[in-house]
């Protein structure tokens, strides 16, 4: 694969070299005439001192047989309109962006952008998939379907502790696909298995619906209940 | 006509004063407020501090109701992704801005934002005069 890396900052170093030793032909454009040469010192001809945003250097590069495009420079600005040129002027089948500003990932969805990468967003993930206290983490979101696979641990406390997955109240979207108990082994549920506490549940629903799923799966606290 | 400029370099400050006479309802943006010097004193619209390219600082100006965006900051980048954001993300009706990069100018432009190219237009201004 011919794939363009566009920024020759720290992410796109690394980049650089993970994608030369996986075998692809891969060329780095830097604006920064020492950057570039330091590359080419140290791995060969693999970099082309240039604006990746303008259509020419774009062009000079062969962008018209790239198969991918890969904006990592530190300006989010920057990166979108070298995945557009390069979309939309060389039609480079694949762009990916890396945006500082999460909020930039709506826009850059809408224009056209197949990937972003927010480092924000990853680490608010992982922190989101690592502190136990959050009762539901979002394991996985399938885009094309609006699905997203969720892990919901039961407190001991929850009022749906004892009942049946038949009793409780789940969203219509909603299906629950692996119960993983503290002791023993992970298994489909039924609508006849009971919930104990410190199980995991392993979910489908929508994206807007994780809460009502959360609700219905943790109940009230039994100390909330009694008060 | 709401009219939202982002960059008060010369360019913006002068169209600024101009719309701004003409009785339109002008709101300059610029993340640096010493550029809000070169407004004129009799100047009767709002100068705001923030980034074009924030969608906070954009609500914050007024684009939700703008009949206009102006994009004329130094960077062509930052100018087209505003432009993007003011007519993709807030449905402004008229989304303008400047880029220098000719080949850029005319990639957006067929991308549907209103683009003028100084470098393009400046170069046949002078080559006319040249040539009489």
């Amino acid at each position: 694969m011919y794939i363009i890396v566009v920024g020759g900052g720290r992410v796109g170093y690394y980049l650089l070299k993970g994608l030369l030793n996986e075998g692809h032909e891969v060329l780095l454009l830097e604006k920064d005439a020492r950057i570039c040469a330091a590359i080419t010192e140290e791995m060969g001809s693999v970099c082309y001192r240039g604006d990746g945003c303008e259509a020419a250097t774009l062009g000079e590069v062969g962008a018209s047989r790239a198969d991918m495009l890969v904006a990592v420079t530190g300006d989010d600005a920057d990166n979108l309109v070298a995945c557009q040129v390069a979309n939309h002027k060389y039609h480079v089948p694949r762009t990916i962006a890396r945006i500082r500003n999460p909020q930039n990932e709506v826009l850059f969805k809408r224009l056209g952008i197949d990937v972003t990468v927010s480092t924000t967003n990853i680490i608010l993930e992982v922190i989101e998939r690592e502190v136990p206290t959050h009762p539901l983490t979002r394991l996985l979101t399938i885009e094309e379907k609006k699905l997203v696979i969720v892990d919901v641990r039961i407190a001991p406390e929850s009022s749906t502790v004892g009942k049946a997955v038949k009793e409780l109240a789940l969203p219509a979207e909603s299906k629950l696909v692996l119960v993983i108990p503290l002791k023993g082994d992970a298994h489909v549920p039924t609508g006849s298995t009971v919930l104990r506490g410190g199980d995991q549940v392993i979910a489908v629903t929508t994206p807007e619906l994780r809460e009502a799923l959360q609700d219905a799966l943790m109940g009230v606290p039994k100390k909330a209940q009694k008060k | 006509m709401k009219v939202i400029i982002m960059g008060c370099g010369r360019v913006g400050a002068q169209l600024a004063a101009m719309l701004d006479a003409e009785g339109h309802k002008v709101t300059v943006l610029d993340n640096d407020t010493y550029s809000f010097r070169r407004l004129p004193s009799t100047f009767g619209g709002t100068a705001i501090f923030g980034n074009g390219i924030d969608q906070e600082s954009l609500r914050k100006a007024g684009i939700e109701d703008a009949d206009v965006f102006v994009a004329v900051t130094q960077g062509d980048n930052r100018n087209v992704m505003a432009c993007q954001i003011a007519k993709h993300i807030f449905n402004v009706p008229r989304a303008m801005c400047r880029i220098y990069d000719p080949l850029r100018e005319e990639m957006y432009g067929q991308l549907g934002l209103e683009t003028i190219s100084p470098t393009k237009v400046f170069a046949r201004l002078l080559k006319e005069k040249i040539e009489g």
